[in-house]
């Protein structure tokens, strides 16, 4: 969708992907601060296995190669799926996830702008489901040095319950079906810090920057960001205030977890979401709502996943019910 | 029935009409018992006898079913014929009888049994209607094996695991060793439909590459002129 006032310049796939991806160095630079630089060993595997992946499919569909690598898409959705995963994931997991993502979730449909589900989403949802365990296995922040995560990636013994926690999402959770305590003393515990997970709200702000870099330099609108935020800041706000000892408020719910990553680069997907504005937003709600209700009520550490592909489905819907008037009709609504 | 008849029967049940990979009959059992290969070839085999049964049964009473409650008439035959299958698989191959449950005496719903009965059975004589449920059902047993097979050997990294509850001297095969973690997505239903996609999409390649050569290379003459003048009746 293009918007007044019109850019010049045509926006290629190449510079809209590129732009995305200077948008995730300050989140990524955050990261690397607060966590350890094993994240970018993640990243290089992730990009490596992408673009093989997506130049071995290409040339067995007899399609060109070099202009479907040098968009930088397939860059894109590794990064994605590297920072969605843990940056202790052996080598052999993130590999299987990139190849998820590229080979079955985006070339089987048909190659870039033809997939109806979230690449980076798919290979998420594949390895959380198919390896619960390794999936939930986080560093604490700055307790583990660049050696030790590189041995873990490289797929040293993973006997380490006591250098892993749980997130601050995971944390909460368990505390709570164990009964544990009310929220306020659960969030003493070490995985938490002053809004979201200790160190990683630092990690959001750096995904928050990004995300209004890339709003600002019009590369994605408001609305799925805003009707995001919104409805995970209410519906968290409202079981909040109903039961403050059971339900996490707003802040931590924004500040933890995927949700700013999600915020700005995963539901702002262009392809697999909605395009109509009115259905962005609708889009963009579903997710944080079925978010919302997998953090608290669900088994799985992390929801936004599964809102984002459960919504995928309904995107044919949503923009056949929203379709914007056109000017100069009148305004009758199908 | 002659040569030339067999080799049709023989290819349209186990190639191309394959109820697997052609007619896309029956999917419920094929995803649901395809977790591993003995279960999947198990449950094969019962419904290639409930097939090559029912289709014997329908064909030689085919002239005294009203044509107007046909329908009812067949499910009733399949039904008691299942139920026969199902008695016998409880009484001599009790474990796995546990292990495939409900999916044995659903055997009656599968479409595939039904539609060979209306399609071929009702208007063949007993002999070829019985080869036809047999080579339609080892079709089937061919692509639940193949499936079965790769989506136990991807989630679990074995091959033939619960052979021992058909043969008690056998036991699994784990092909890659103790410390295989294991790719569970295989094993739940997303693998089947995922597995079952990408076998189709490799059945139409081959099918295309094999329309691609005759086209290039027309088969030779002798085989028509073999085949045209029984073809009359």
């Amino acid at each position: 969708m293009i918007h007044a006032p019109y850019i010049r310049k045509p926006a290629s796939v190449q510079r809209l992907m590129g732009l995305v991806l200077l948008a995730l160095l300050p989140g990524i630079a955050a990261y690397v601060y607060t966590v350890g630089a094993g994240i970018l060993v993640n990243l290089a595997i992730a990009t490596g296995t992408a673009l093989a992946a997506e130049a071995l499919v290409l040339a067995l569909r007899k399609r060109p190669v070099a202009i479907a690598l040098s968009d930088l898409s397939a860059v894109l959705t590794a990064w994605l799926v590297a920072l969605c995963f843990p940056p202790i994931t052996p080598w052999w997991l993130t590999m299987i996830g990139v190849l998820v993502a590229i080979v079955i979730a985006k070339q089987l449909y048909g190659g870039l702008g033809q997939n109806p589900f979230n690449p980076a989403m798919v290979a998420y949802c594949t390895a959380i489901v198919a390896y619960p365990a390794l999936m939930s296995q986080w560093p604490p922040v700055g307790g583990m040095d660049f050696g030790t995560q590189l041995g873990l990636i490289l797929g040293g013994a993973r006997d380490i319950d006591g250098l892993t926690g749980a997130t601050a999402l995971d944390a909460l959770r368990s505390g709570l079906h164990a009964g544990a305590g009310p929220v306020d003393v659960l969030r003493q515990g070490p995985a938490f810090g002053f809004l979201g997970g200790s160190g990683w709200e630092w990690i959001a702000l750096g995904y928050a920057v990004g995300g209004l870099f890339l709003l600002a330099a019009r590369v994605i609108t408001w609305h799925m960001p805003a009707a995001f935020i919104a409805t995970l800041a209410l519906v968290s706000g409202l079981f909040w205030l109903f039961d403050a000892a059971r339900f996490a408020s707003p802040l931590f719910h924004l500040a933890s977890g995927g949700a700013m990553l999600a915020a700005f680069f995963i539901v702002t997907d262009p392809v697999s979401g909605a395009t109509t504005p009115r259905g962005k937003l609708i889009f963009a709600a579903g997710v944080a709502l079925i978010a919302w209700i997998i953090r608290n009520f669900g088994a799985y550490p992390e929801g936004i996943a599964f809102g984002v592909l459960l919504m995928n489905l309904c995107v044919p819907l949503i923009d056949m019910k929203t379709q914007p008037r056109v000017f100069g009709h009148r305004g009758e609504r199908r | 029935m002659n040569i030339q008849q067999f080799r049709e029967l023989a290819h349209n049940g186990l190639w191309k009409q394959n109820t697997g990979l052609a007619q896309l009959l029956g999917l419920c059992p094929i995803l649901a018992v395809s977790t591993s290969m003995v279960n999947a070839v198990s449950l094969g085999l019962a419904t290639i006898l409930v097939m090559a049964l029912a289709n014997l049964a329908v064909s030689a009473l085919r002239s005294y079913i009203p044509y107007e409650i046909r329908i009812p008439v067949f499910i009733l035959i399949i039904a008691a014929l299942t139920t026969v299958v199902d008695l016998s698989f409880n009484a001599y191959f009790h474990d796995l009888y546990l292990v495939l449950g409900i999916f044995i005496p659903l055997i009656v719903t599968n479409c595939i049994v039904l539609a060979r009965v209306e399609a071929y059975a009702a208007k063949n004589d007993p002999l070829t209607s019985t080869l036809d449920g047999v080579m339609m059902g080892l079709g089937l047993v061919w692509v639940l094996g193949l499936l079965g097979g790769i989506r136990e050997l991807l989630g679990a990294g074995t091959l033939f695991s619960g052979i021992e509850m058909i043969v008690p001297s056998l036991s699994a095969w784990n092909v890659f060793g103790d410390d295989y973690p294991g790719f569970l997505v295989a094993m739940l239903p997303p693998g089947a439909f995922i597995t079952l996609g990408c076998l189709i999409a490799a059945f139409n390649t081959i099918n295309a590459k094999l329309a691609e050569r005759t086209r290039q290379h027309p088969p030779t003459a002798p085989a028509s002129t073999d085949a045209e003048p029984a073809g009359v009746n």
